[in-house]
């Protein structure tokens, strides 16, 4: 084979390889791109319909209620404008806590209910909420299941 | 006192840095030989200095000094010794430290090693090496000292997040920055190469152990990674594609295919630009993996605190240091020509897909991790990519890599011809379907698809990477590390698959409600809440469940997971039961107390999965075998005859 | 020069790479805002932290700009900004209120006269009612409040002098007139 034509070859080959990595980004991409909006951004429609998305926002001191026996928990999320409730079946991440930062990943349910099928939370490293401050002075923790 | 003076063995070690990068450019250019050895002592003098200061750091945690920011933010009175040390890289400040270090010691035992390399070759490299030093070092004590004193001092730390109080703390780190930081040996080579306008590919044979054993290092950290959110986070998940993974996880893909490239240099004189780019490329990741845990421009569970100053601050060393390799590329590569052929089903021609399929997958991951901060830029909302992305772009370059390594690792230089080779790799393949078939239909009651590929491809990598000692031993041919550790890590890399196929296919999570007494099954295996006690730990307290496993009737074990409160700060923690097994984990988790005498659990049957990590510590090993292959210990000067192997 | 070209490539995709970072630095991944900007400030009246007997609440500061700033002696962060406190209040621009919040009110004085005062005087909050009403979250967190006695902006975590000359001050009216 002439160097020529194998310079052509390792031409259309490249096109060829990146045309094929387009075509799976872009197959990839379509279902799987999570979108991210607060309660404001959802009351006010900008959220899919019908489909899963990832809500974040505050959760609202008080309001973290459990269907007491099960794994059902409702709380709700506000970023201080707006705020939705939202239930969710199962396990809560150990970082998850009233007056924290947290992302579910869900679909919008019936009466405006956000149903998760998965919580997160994030804890900033600067920023402390008393409760978990107060057990600095107090020597007695408090409960595990408070 | 002792945190004054690790302030100022830093700026030393600046001090030194720069001198480092002064005497040996300075000196290569002039072809002044004391001054390239001036250059040569301050690398020594730079490690010193660095060393003093982290051990200033760590003293001050083992004493408890709270009037150090860094220590009182990240330490405890109670926090036991051993954490105390680790600590020390727990947060930014002290992790740069630990980079420093790490690029110190490399640059150290490069200096050491590098004795027959030609003087101003070997000073540049050594420049190189300096000027990331350089960096480094200032941005610490620009922007993030970690000897700030609080005065006056704090009378309680704000301790060690609970997450990082374990045992994986205290290795991961320092193992995957031994990785990261390693790959700026190829990067300072490259660089080197490249100033010096370099025709001929010795620097190729040069830089390959370097490579192989930064490559090694990374993948036990990433393994080490995985390990550790698997058992620590709670839920049993080892891979996530989260941000903070994917930057350790590409520059491994790009080291990866390094090695595979620098053989071909090495041997043939062929694909020498692309090298050098692949060398600059790998570092540059692992720089951009830097910035992007650090600066906030993505969130991440895992993330450091962010801080856009820093973010600025790493962004212009960034540019600085990979705009500025780019731009050297740019320059000298269109002089490296190699005309040398090869045949289409040659070793190098296999080598070549193996680059391809890998920077495509690398390629895809890197705008995956990065769209979420291109529509953010473009103000066109806020987004996410999920794993399921990720999943399919890596996968599906990964599945015709699989099947080109069992064929590859048989193939000649320049020359195709597998000869009797053939005939043995077809029995190979047809073994491996077959077994994939039995596998999954008698050890799993399934027989899927994917998982029947997943189980194949497996089988076809291990059994043709046994082939090769084999097909040697029987020909009378030596086996000589560098074979034998190939051999290895192809291997581990079929282990690895087995798992990840065993565990994606065949894995049972689930999320349960139990009081004492009740049970739950699943995958056969019948899990009972049988107790429930108050534990303590030196500094928690917590509840710790009794789960009694049993199968079929029979008792396989009791999980003991605990959900702990940590003294310091009231912060909860999750530590799963877990009964490890050849074929299976047995995995529990406890939850939070629902009331009514009931406490949620997480139950999971993680079929293969040891394999994962014990197929990466063979993926390891085999590089350290190749790695001290003889001939990488030889003292071989540069010859002027490695030249005309690349003119065709 | 062709084949000059394709070797700048790799080059010009990290510049353009490069100008999405910069862009991406300057916005905040995880901005939230706040439910009180512009609205009244929650009103309160509490004891001092020096002296029981003598009462501090937001009417002291009716009629000009003033700036609340929670802290407490078991917040890390707090002690992080002290130094940026004090720095701002010999400013003198506006008087900085302290809200002390479920504290001990001898360690809290214990620390002001050990690290500075930078208060023109302290609230002293120790069942944090006064702090839900102003829907505090955590320590510290500094309000800065208008002449009109509405919240017109709220600073979460340490304060530093940056934020405070690049964020607050610009706020405050520019009558050079000392406070």
């Amino acid at each position: 084979m002439t160097p020529r034509r194998k310079r052509l070859l390792a031409v259309l080959g490249i096109l060829v390889g990146v045309g094929a990595a387009a075509a799976l980004a872009t197959l990839a991409f379509e279902d799987n791109l999570l979108y991210f909006y607060n309660p404001s951004q959802v009351l006010a429609g900008d959220a899919p319909e019908g489909r899963t998305f990832r809500i974040g926002g505050m959760v609202t001191q008080g309001s973290l209620k459990r269907t007491d026996g099960t794994l059902e928990v409702r709380f709700v999320v506000t970023d201080y404008q707006h705020s939705i409730p939202v239930r969710y079946e199962g396990l809560l991440p150990d970082l998850f806590r009233e007056g924290q930062g947290m992302i579910a990943h869900g679909r919008m349910g019936e009466g405006g209910e956000f149903v998760a099928d998965e919580v997160l939370a994030k804890h900033d490293e600067n920023y402390m909420p008393p409760e978990v401050a107060e057990s600095l002075h107090d020597p007695q923790p408090a409960r595990v299941s408070e | 006192m002792i945190p004054e003076l690790g302030h100022f063995a830093l700026i030393l070690a600046l001090l030194l840095s720069t001198s480092q990068s002064a005497f040996s450019f300075g000196g290569a250019a002039r072809g002044n030989a004391a001054w390239m050895a001036a250059g040569r002592s301050a690398v020594v003098g730079q490690f010193v200095f660095v060393a003093v200061a982290f051990g200033a750091l760590a003293w001050s945690f083992v004493q408890q000094d709270f009037s150090v920011l860094y220590v009182a933010s990240n330490s405890h009175s109670e926090l036991p010794v051993f954490f105390r040390v680790a600590a020390v890289w727990g947060a930014h400040e002290g992790s740069l430290l630990l980079w420093s270090l790490c690029l110190a010691g490399w640059t150290l035992a490069v200096t050491a090693a590098s004795g027959s390399l030609d003087a101003p070759f070997r000073s540049r490299v050594l420049g190189f090496l300096g000027l990331i030093s350089i960096g480094f070092q200032l941005f610490m004590l620009a922007t993030s000292n970690p000897f700030t004193r609080l005065m006056p001092a704090a009378a309680e730390g704000r301790d060690l997040n609970p997450l990082l109080q374990d045992f994986a703390l205290v290795v991961h780190p320092p193992i995957l920055y031994l990785g990261y930081v390693g790959f700026s040996v190829a990067f300072a080579f490259a660089c080197a190469t490249l100033l010096e306008g370099r025709l001929d590919a010795a620097w190729a044979r040069w830089t390959r152990p370097w490579t192989l054993a930064a490559w090694l290092f990374l993948t036990i950290g990433i393994a080490l990674g995985s390990w550790w959110a698997y058992y620590e986070l709670g839920w049993g998940g080892w891979w996530f594609w989260d941000a903070v993974e994917n930057a350790s996880f590409m520059p491994w893909l790009a080291g990866t295919a390094l090695i595979h490239s620098l053989a071909v240099t090495e041997k043939r004189g062929l694909f020498k630009s692309w090298t050098l780019l692949l060398a600059v490329s790998a570092f540059s990741l692992s720089l951009l993996g830097t910035f992007l845990v650090r600066s906030g421009v993505l969130i991440s569970v895992h993330a450091f605190a962010t801080d856009p100053e820093r973010g600025i601050y790493i962004l212009g060393f960034l540019t600085v240091v990979i705009g500025g390799a780019l731009l050297m590329y740019a320059w000298r590569a269109p002089r490296l020509k190699s005309e040398a052929g090869f045949e289409a089903t040659s070793r190098e021609s296999f080598m070549l897909f193996n680059n391809a399929l890998l920077v495509t997958a690398l390629s895809l991951i890197l705008l995956g991790t990065l769209y979420p901060l291109f529509m953010d830029a473009l103000e066109l909302g806020k987004v996410s990519v999920g794993p399921p992305y990720f999943n399919l772009v890596f996968l599906v370059p990964m599945l015709p890599l699989l099947v080109l390594l069992g064929i590859g690792m048989h193939a000649a230089w320049k020359r195709g011809l597998l000869g009797t080779m053939r005939t043995r790799l077809f029995a190979v393949a047809g073994a491996s379907i077959g077994a994939s078939v039995i596998i999954g239909a008698a050890a799993y009651g399934e027989v899927r698809p994917m998982t029947t590929i997943g189980f194949a491809l497996a089988v076809w990598v291990m059994l043709s990477s046994l082939l090769v000692p084999f097909a040697r031993l029987r020909g009378r041919q030596p086996l000589p590390a560098a074979v034998l550790g190939m051999v290895v890590a192809h291997f581990g890399i079929g282990l690895t698959t087995l798992g990840i196929t065993g565990v994606q296919s065949f894995k049972v999570e689930k999320d349960f409600a139990l009081g004492i007494g009740d049970g739950a099954t699943i995958a056969g295996y019948e899990f009972k809440f049988a107790a429930l006690r108050d534990v303590r730990g030196p500094n928690y307290v917590g509840v710790e469940a009794d789960v009694v496993v049993s199968r079929g009737g029979e008792a396989v074990t009791v999980l003991k997971p605990q959900k702990r409160l940590y003294n310091s700060g009231g912060n909860a923690l999750s530590e799963a039961g877990i009964e490890v097994g050849a074929a299976r984990d047995l995995f529990a988790a406890l939850g939070d107390d629902l009331g009514q005498g009931r406490w949620s659990f997480r139950l999971q049957y993680k079929p293969l999965i040891r394999f994962i990590w014990l197929g990466a510590i063979l993926v390891a090993f085999g590089g350290l075998l190749a790695a001290l292959d003889r001939r990488y210990r030889q003292r071989v000067t540069a010859r002027l005859d490695e030249r005309a192997a690349s003119v065709a | 020069m062709k084949i000059a070209w394709r070797f700048l490539l790799p080059a010009v995709a990290f510049t353009i790479l490069i100008g999405f970072f910069v862009v991406g630095l300057q916005r905040d991944p995880g901005a939230i805002p706040s439910p009180f900007i512009g609205k009244p400030a929650p009103e309160f009246f509490l004891e001092s932290l020096g002296d029981p007997a003598w009462k501090v609440g937001t009417e002291d500061f009716a009629g000009r700009p003033w700036v609340l700033n929670v802290w407490a002696t078991w917040c890390v962060g707090c002690r992080e900004e002290h130094a940026a406190l004090l720095s701002i209040a010999r400013e003198n621009r506006v008087p900085i209120m302290g809200l002390n919040w479920r504290d001990d009110r001898a360690l809290a004085l214990g620390w002001l006269e050990q690290l500075g005062n930078p208060y023109v005087s302290v609230a002293y909050d120790p069942e944090g009612g006064t702090a839900i009403d102003w829907g505090v979250y955590g320590a510290p967190e500094t309000f800065l409040i208008d002449a009109e006695g509405r919240v017109i902006k709220k600073h979460i975590g340490p304060l530093t002098v940056e934020t405070w000359q690049r964020e607050f001050l610009p706020l405050l009216p520019s009558t050079g007139k000392r406070q």
